[in-house]
């Protein structure tokens, strides 16, 4: 597939990468039954960075970001997510989830309810959050993705690019120190692309740590710090993105942006 | 020759009513009843079977009486009427003299009340359920309250006994919080115990000791006493009351991760869905009293009302987990990500959604199960349907069939229509996804 590399305006001013380490993964092995898909996962994320994961269909980059909020559980090797080793230790689960915000591919928004119920319900329920005050939240972060005035309508009711913004004013609502995507452009259309694009930039540049799977490579130009590329399910190379795309040292790599950029 | 290709419309057109519009009702005909040839027979054909249907029936009803004492008294007044010998008509008479024993079966007459306010009350009770938007929150209280209230006018008793059992809720929760320092499964099985224990032998001290200072009570009305619509109103409501709830949890012990639950409920599911409720009322009329310790009373209404209730659940079960089932992943993903518990992910996201699915099929169930009450006839209660062997058993009525059944055909058609009418303004009100 060939796609245009669009690049994004990217302000980077806010954008600061700290020595406190968010996310530490040692040695992390993963089975799916006798299917080997994470082999030695070593990812240090430090604070406030921005980092794209990229590789072919099947290379473990989804499975890899559900492990770190424990969506998936591995079985050899550490994951410490701000301090708290994910065990089977259920509070210590708990306690990475309400830390950790998730954007998914099919938006995964609650069908039932309002999108302001969708909003407010985990501040509500895990948070204890009193009910306006949540609202008051809710419709803060409405008014950054740019829909404040979908909030009484059902999800079903909106367009896919708006979808994904609630799905994002969603996880920002447990205002999460680290923000996970899943593609969360790549069940979209082109002019829906560029609205949530637009929106997981600014939150780039307001200094939130992001791990985004995707294949959109202008953004992962303007506002990666470091792109990670997996196949097989181990990382292969990781570089910064100028270097990644211009210079890029294994042959995996090479063939993958071929592919990916159309050259 | 070139074909010319570029075209520029010159004029815009303005909207026009479509074809028909003008001539609504013969469109409406024709797209309906006459489309094609066939369906005009057909159409005609239908009209004539259903024409002649209900001039029979208005034939019938038009020459009805209310008079009569009797079966041939009935047929004496209708001969009167001067139709003609061969001309028949409905003898509603049967009714006025047996409809109170069809409706309250043999309650003592001083105490209708009670099963009429009992019933009338079921109604501010579901209204916060079946119309949560529209009714004032306050009200799920007095919901929460009815399920001891009604029990206690129906078989009446001293009030101390229903206080009693629902002090066994403030039990349960205050025996669990003050366990919070131990572990999950070891805190319910306490809190369970100790309920329990309360309900078994605190209830019966609390009740006596109280009821020798303030005797506040009804007259006690035993369940040999119960039948007609209300005996089947009592059970229906009851199981259907108690089987969502159940079938419910089994639906999630189906499908825990806990092997020894899962066992558990599937093998329950399966035993009941493999074997007739009629056997299972044999087994609570006759079969139960084997394995109880010998001289305890246990209720027979009681009885057959647990047995119908885990019939209804077992179905149910089956019902929500195909509503489960039709749930994607990703609903449960993005609770989970949220960080809601097992039980919070339950409630506000997965249940509310599988639940809606299921609508129709746990509707259905409830009517059966409704309808399934009169089979309680059969081990002897005294539902509608056992009562009319009674009434067509004594030579005043012998013989009478239409009348009888008709009327309460009529009384189970208005309560099972009424449910599957609420459950179609439910899909309706539930429908959000376009
Ligand atoms: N629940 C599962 N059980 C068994 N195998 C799975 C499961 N989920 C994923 N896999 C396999 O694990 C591998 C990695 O899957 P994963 O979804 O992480 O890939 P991905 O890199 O995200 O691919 P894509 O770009 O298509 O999303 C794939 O081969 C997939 O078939
Ligand atoms: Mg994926």
């Amino acid at each position: 597939m060939s796609q245009e590399v669009e690049d994004y305006e990217v302000d980077k001013s806010q954008m600061r990468v700290s020595d406190k380490k968010a996310i530490d993964i040692k040695g992390m092995h993963k089975w799916y039954g006798t299917f080997h898909v994470l082999r030695d996962i070593n990812l240090t994320v430090y604070e406030g960075e921005r980092i794209v994961i990229c590789g072919p269909s099947g290379s473990g980059k989804s499975t890899l970001i559900r492990c770190i909020n424990r969506l998936e559980e591995h079985q050899e090797g550490s994951i410490v997510v701000d301090n708290t080793e994910l065990s089977s230790d259920l509070k210590n689960v708990d306690k990475v989830r309400s830390e950790v915000g998730m954007v998914f591919q099919h938006f995964n928004l609650f069908p039932h309810l309002t999108v302001l119920e969708n909003l407010t319900l985990a501040p509500i329920w895990v948070r204890n959050t009193p009910q306006h005050e949540a609202e008051e939240l809710a419709r803060q972060y409405l008014q950054k993705v740019k829909i404040p005035e979908q909030a009484e309508k059902y999800p079903g009711q909106l367009s896919g690019g708006q979808q994904q913004r609630v799905a994002i004013a969603r996880a920002l609502c447990m205002q999460p120190r680290i923000m996970l995507f899943d593609e969360p452009t790549s069940a979209l259309d082109p002019e829906m692309i560029k609205e949530v694009l637009e929106t997981m930039i600014e939150l780039a540049e307001e200094g939130m740590t992001m791990l985004c799977v995707t294949h959109e490579m202008g953004f992962a130009r303007g506002v990666a710090n470091r792109v990670i590329f997996m196949d097989e399910g181990q990382i292969i190379e990781q570089n910064e993105p100028d270097e990644f795309f211009h210079n890029p040292q294994s042959d995996r790599t090479k063939l993958f942006l071929s592919q990916i950029l159309g050259h | 020759m070139t074909k010319q290709v570029a075209y520029v419309r010159k004029e815009i057109l303005g909207p026009k009513p479509p074809p028909n519009a003008q001539d609504r009702l013969i469109g409406w005909l024709r797209e309906n009843l006459f489309y094609s040839i066939p369906s005009s027979i057909s159409t005609l054909l239908t009209v004539v079977v259903l024409g002649w249907l209900l001039l029979g029936l208005f034939n019938w009803l038009s020459v009805s009486t209310w008079a009569a004492e009797s079966l041939n008294d009935c047929r004496s007044i209708i001969a009167e009427l001067n139709r003609g010998p061969d001309e028949s008509g409905a003898c509603w008479g049967v009714i006025r003299d047996r409809g109170i024993q069809l409706t309250f079966g043999f309650y003592p007459s001083e105490g209708y009340w009670r099963p009429i306010l009992a019933f009338t009350l079921l109604l501010p009770a579901l209204a916060p359920i079946l119309f949560a938007d529209k009714t004032p929150r306050r009200m799920i209280l007095f919901s929460a309250l009815y399920p001891f209230l009604m029990p206690w006018l129906l078989w009446g008793g001293t009030i101390w006994v229903p206080l009693g059992v629902m002090a066994g809720f403030a039990v349960l929760y205050y025996s669990f919080r003050f366990t919070a320092s131990l572990n999950n499964l070891v805190r319910y099985a306490i809190s369970l115990a100790v309920t329990l224990a309360w309900w078994m032998f605190g209830v019966p001290v609390f009740d006596s000791v109280l009821s020798a200072l303030a005797p506040i009570g009804l007259a006690p009305v035993e369940s040999r006493m119960f039948g007609g619509f209300m005996l089947s109103l009592t059970i229906g409501v009851v199981a259907i009351g108690a089987s969502l709830p159940l079938g419910i949890l089994l639906a999630l012990g189906r499908q825990s991760d806990l092997i020894l639950i899962k066992a558990l409920c599937v093998g329950f599911i399966e035993f009941i869905r493999g074997v007739p409720l009629i056997t299972l009322l044999f087994v609570a009329s006759t079969l139960l009293n084997i394995f109880l310790p010998p001289g305890t009373e246990f209720d027979i209404i009681m009885r057959v009302m647990i047995m119908v209730t885990l019939f209804a659940s077992a179905y149910m079960a089956e019902v929500i987990r195909g509503g489960l089932a039709a749930l994607p992943r990703g609903q449960y993903e993005a609770a989970d990500a949220l960080g809601l518990d097992y039980w919070k992910a339950q409630r506000m996201i997965i249940m509310p959604q599988a639940l809606k699915i299921s609508i129709p099929g746990i509707v259905s169930i409830f009517i059966a199960m409704f309808k399934d009450t009169t089979l309680v006839s059969v081990i002897g209660l005294l539902d509608p349907l056992g009562l009319t062997t009674a009434i067509r058993a004594n030579q005043e009525w012998a013989g009478i069939v239409w009348e009888l059944y008709g009327f309460i055909a009529l009384m189970f058609v208005v309560v099972t229509y009424s449910m599957s009418r609420y459950s179609m303004y439910l899909e309706r009100k539930l429908y959000h996804e376009h």
